[in-house]
């Protein structure tokens, strides 16, 4: 295709010039990926060739726009409007997201407009409708936006999962990806089923640097308070400025820091995802109207969003991932053409190596990202479960076109046969429900034998699992503050103190699942964590580190101070070399301490530091507790480790790792999410556990009785495959292993420059043996004692 | 371990599994065992959960009479998730039960899940209520009485239990069955049964907290 006159025209008399990867999108046969940094025009690229299409109109639904976030949504049919309405083309733009009135949905069914915009959740819903066949049939495009975030969790699989069914359905479509820049493009192409590739100009290098401060970054911790004056001079001389923080807890804390020496009283917001969904909106809306000078914010804000005034980008704290910098990046000067402005505060010494690091990165274009792995099996079992809600199918003819979704191109006969088993029966090994079987097989065909179930697997739809939030309020009237994560507030005892929306508040009680609060503001917050995920450095940046570090003679692009610390650390012990894994054991306050620098993230690192205690806690070194970052860990004990090789024995890690994570909180949280997920239980509805009577219980207790009585069971199979990477993320330990085989253990006899910073973090993990039952005693008795009763 | 405490004039035991011991009467009370539950639900066309729970909660209830050498069980209520439910228990499993209740005492009090007779093929009698020295019922009428019914449930810290709650006039009893949830004891109608007493948290060993007390120290309590 090329661009119809009219359409010349109207380019024209925008005053735009049709980019070249628009006109190239245009004339592509085939499915296609677009690689275009943000601010390419890229969504009205994915467009064209629909709007094109149309001018001669189409009966019913042609082109399907699915993007990650419903507000996108809404933003792409304002912008779609103006040329729909100009050119004078027979086109109805409407959205269908979790939003949308049951009518217009209703309407939508019977009378779909030419352009249906939605999310891969109301997609999946919109397939399990017996109607889908006659909604989709007309269909000729697919838009996937943003496809390089949906791609990073199981939404992806779900929308590929989705892309395969309404290929059956219009069996001539076309498939149009949109992409940020990524680390490999091809296996983005791969993972919609194979794709053309067509990348546009990416635009001048963007102007990246350190940010120049007067104070050296101090020795640990994450919070980047030193460079406040440097940052309030940034944001004056800017239009807007984002600054990114990595956790909330720390955003909160910087914008108090920032408040706290903002003597101009420069307009500064607040953006994270604990707080109220009116003061996100209200931060949003100030944000596009222009009155913010500048906006704390941690990842909520990172999808597409449009930041027109946005010309600075401050990142707080270590980037942890060169392509995510890459994409934040991309938030400022979100015009073509112009270059990008992004300063980086590292919060301490090492994370002023892993910036470095990162820039180098940055300007060499390479980026990081770890490999996918094949699609989730739970993520199938609901595939397999809403196919039904749509209308009997034949188990071979859904393998085949399950097998066309790229993410589930390897997948065995036996492992379908699984997951199909499992939506059928359950699939336990107690075959228990022959009589109420949710499929059943007649005519060929499976089918669900209670029709009743089509609801609640509706009500199931989704790959998104929220973590149970608790609304925060005050106590004595006033609006809500935010929500928390369940688990934060139950390590709560009143009296704490904690940050939320940039003031501190005392927790008082929990009263029908409202934290209730009551304002603090002269007090300093005891506890800031509330943000149970915490995201590891790349496997990639990681060893750029460990090259940077190990390398006397690069050193000279560190700052004097941090060149300086190293030079010391190389005449007291030695320098991490790759291919090398350094430990050191040395005497301090009275223990023995042991670090060992594995640069592996700190999830690799804390799992492999529980591990270790265990191994030293039967060796009879008596470990008394580790500390874990992104590139090492440090057990203290009583008796020193003179030889790390048992420690680290690859056999009896991963034997360790089976017995320890039977009863991790880790591993049940995984368990909930792939249970939810695979339709095995109800996600809890909001509202639904005021109800008072509680029907629901926890699935631990699902997960315990499953170890305890059906360990084979495909959804502890699953479970224990995703706690492979993750939380728990022993594939990096393995990687560790297998990228420094070699061991050189020092015996120091003092603290090490290098291991000086991990004394005085934060988070120390104490090892208690019976440690559970130990601490609920001591609290029963104390409140016994404090009422008067013991 | 378990956790002894004075209920209306009678020595009473919480013992840490969610059973309660009457020593004078060699009576093993547990309420709320729900068998049948994962059954029920699939049969309604709902989820297809774990068929286990009637085994764990079995095998719980089994060392329990081991460990206490009970005269009588009795199961407060809700024994089973629905009538239909005792119906389809499977012959194995009854046998089972039999040989539990062989050479004691077995009553089931009837709960508003299975207001009926027991099948059977069950052992034991059914009885609406027992009133004998203590009154025994499934939902908390007028005191002083021992249920069940509401499953209590206690944070402690930062996780939940399952609990006893003692008042003055009531005795409730946590759920003893494997597939069940619980109902936080400053809900409105726990506070308004109990409002002042201790819960006694479940776990490997029975733990007395207070509830409804003012505390001395108002918020400057200890963080563990």
């Amino acid at each position: 295709m090329t661009l119809p006159p009219e359409f010349q025209d109207w380019f024209a008399a925008q005053g735009w010039q049709p980019h070249p990867h628009q006109l190239d999108l245009l004339a592509a046969q085939g499915d296609t990926l677009l690689i275009a940094p943000t601010g390419g025009g890229k969504t009205l690229a994915g467009f064209l060739p629909s709007l094109v299409d149309l001018k001669d109109g189409h009966k019913g639904l042609h082109t399907l726009y699915v993007s990650p976030l419903k507000a996108l949504t809404a933003d792409i049919a304002r912008n779609l409007a103006r040329p729909v309405a100009e050119l004078n083309l027979p086109v109805r733009v409407e959205d269908r997201t979790g939003d949308t009135r049951s009518s217009q949905r209703a309407r939508q069914r019977v009378d779909p407009p030419q352009i249906l915009l939605t999310t891969p959740e109301s997609l999946a819903l919109m397939l399990s409708y017996e109607q889908a066949p006659q909604i989709f049939g007309s269909l000729r495009r697919v838009v996937l936006d943003e496809l390089h975030a949906l791609a990073e969790n199981k939404r992806g699989d779900q929308l590929m999962l989705c892309l395969a069914r309404l290929r059956s359905l219009a069996p001539g479509l076309t498939a149009t990806g949109l992409s940020a820049t990524v680390e490999d493009p091809r296996a983005l192409a791969d993972f919609m089923g194979g794709a053309a590739i067509i990348h546009a100009d990416p635009g001048p290098e963007p102007d990246i640097a350190m940010l120049a401060t007067a104070r050296p970054a101090p020795w640990s911790g994450g919070g980047g308070h030193y460079a406040v004056p440097e940052v309030l001079a940034e944001i004056r001389q800017a239009r807007t400025t984002i600054i990114f923080i990595n956790t909330r807890a720390q955003a909160e804390l910087f914008f108090q820091a920032l408040w706290a020496a903002n003597d101009d009283n420069l307009p500064i917001g607040l953006h994270h995802g604990s707080l109220a969904r009116e003061a996100r909106q209200r931060v949003e809306a100030a944000m596009a109207a222009g009155e913010l000078r500048a906006v704390v914010a941690t990842g909520s804000l990172d999808l597409g969003i449009d930041w027109g005034a946005v010309d600075l980008v401050i990142q707080v704290g270590a980037p942890k991932n060169v392509k995510r910098l890459v994409q934040r990046i991309g938030r400022a000067n979100h015009r073509y053409n112009a270059p990008s402005r992004a300063r980086i505060v590292p919060a301490n010494r090492f994370e002023v190596v892993e910036c470095i690091a990162a820039l180098e990165a940055v300007h060499e274009h390479d980026l990081d990202g770890d490999p996918r792995g094949p699609g989730p099996l739970d993520v199938l079992c609901q595939h397999i479960l809403l196919t039904a809600c749509a209308g009997p199918f034949d188990a071979d003819a859904l393998l085949a076109e399950v097998r066309t979704a790229g993410p589930y191109r390897g997948l065995t006969r036996a492992q379908f046969d699984d997951c199909l088993d499992f939506a059928a029966t359950g699939g336990y090994a107690l075959r228990a429900y022959d009589r109420w079987q949710r499929l059943m097989q007649r005519d060929g065909l499976w089918r669900l034998r209670d029709p009743r179930a089509v609801r609640e697997l509706r009500m199931n739809v989704g790959t998104i699992v929220e973590a149970e939030m608790l609304k925060v309020r005050f106590r004595r009237g006033g609006g809500l503050l935010g929500e928390v994560e369940e688990g934060f507030a139950a390590t709560l005892v009143p009296g704490d103190t904690f940050l939320i929306g940039g003031q501190t508040v005392r927790y008082d009680a929990l009263r029908e699942m409202v934290v209730e609060v009551t304002k603090q503001p002269t007090r300093q917050p005891r506890i800031a964590l509330y943000s149970g995920m915490k995201l590891a450095t790349s496997t990639q940046l990681s060893h750029r580190v460990q090259a940077l570090v190990g390398d006397r003679s690069r050193h000279w692009v560190l700052p004097p101070d941090t060149a300086d610390w190293l030079a010391l650390q190389e005449k007291i012990s030695t320098l991490p070399q790759p291919g090398v894994l350094l430990s050191e054991s040395f005497p301090f306050q009275g223990k023995w301490h042991f670090a060992l620098y594995g640069f592996a993230g700190r999830n690799a690192l804390q799992t492999l530091s529980l591990l270790m205690t265990k191994t030293m806690e039967d060796a009879g070194l008596g470990p008394l507790g580790f500390i874990a970052t992104d590139y090492a860990l440090l057990i203290w004990s009583l008796d020193a480790v003179t030889d790390p090789a048992p420690l680290l024995d690859r056999e009896a890690l991963r034997a360790g790792l089976g017995d320890w994570l039977g009863g991790n909180a880790v591993m049940k949280r995984t368990f909930k999410n792939v249970a939810v997920i695979s339709g095995l239980i109800q996600r809890n509805m909001p509202g639904q556990r005021k109800s008072g009577k509680q029907a629901t219980f926890s699935s631990d207790i699902l997960y315990d009785t499953l170890r305890r009585y059906d360990p084979d069971h495909l959804l502890l199979r699953i479970t224990a495959d995703e706690a492979r990477r993750g939380l728990v993320d022993f594939d990096r330990i393995e990687e560790m292993l297998d990228h420094s085989p070699h061991h050189d253990h020092r015996m120091t006899g003092r603290v090490t420059p290098l291991a000086a910073p991990l004394l005085l973090e934060y988070g120390r993990v104490p090892i208690t043996g019976a440690g559970r039952d130990r601490m609920a005693e001591a609290e029963a008795q104390a409140l016994m004692a404090e009422a008067g009763l013991a | 371990m378990t956790h002894a405490f004075d209920f209306a004039g009678h020595a009473l035991e919480a013992r840490p599994s969610g059973a309660l011991f009457w020593p004078e009467r060699r009576w093993l009370v547990v309420a709320d065992l729900h068998l049948g539950k994962s059954e029920r639900m699939a049969r309604r066309g709902g989820s297809l959960l774990p068929p286990y729970e009637v085994l764990a909660t079995l095998d719980r209830l089994e060392a329990e009479i081991a460990a206490t050498d009970p005269e009588a069980i009795i199961s407060l209520g809700d024994g089973f998730d629905d009538d239909a439910a005792a119906l389809a228990l499977p012959d194995m499993l009854c046998d089972r039960l039999r040989g539990m209740a062989w050479n004691r005492r077995w009553i089931w009090v009837s709960g508003n899940h299975d207001p009926s007779p027991v099948c059977p093929r069950l052992p034991g009698e059914t009885v609406d209520e027992l009133a004998d020295g203590l009154t025994l019922r499934h939902q908390a009428g007028q005191g002083p009485d021992v249920s069940g019914h509401f499953h209590p449930c206690v944070r402690l810290a930062g996780e939940r239990r399952r609990c006893f709650l003692v008042g003055r006039n009531h005795l409730i009893l946590p759920a003893f069955g494997a597939y069940t949830g619980g109902l936080a004891i400053d809900s409105p109608v726990l506070a308004g049964l109990v409002p002042q007493g201790i819960a006694i948290a479940c776990g490997n060993r029975a733990l007395a907290v207070p509830v409804g007390h003012p505390m001395r120290s108002g918020t400057s309590r200890r963080r563990s």
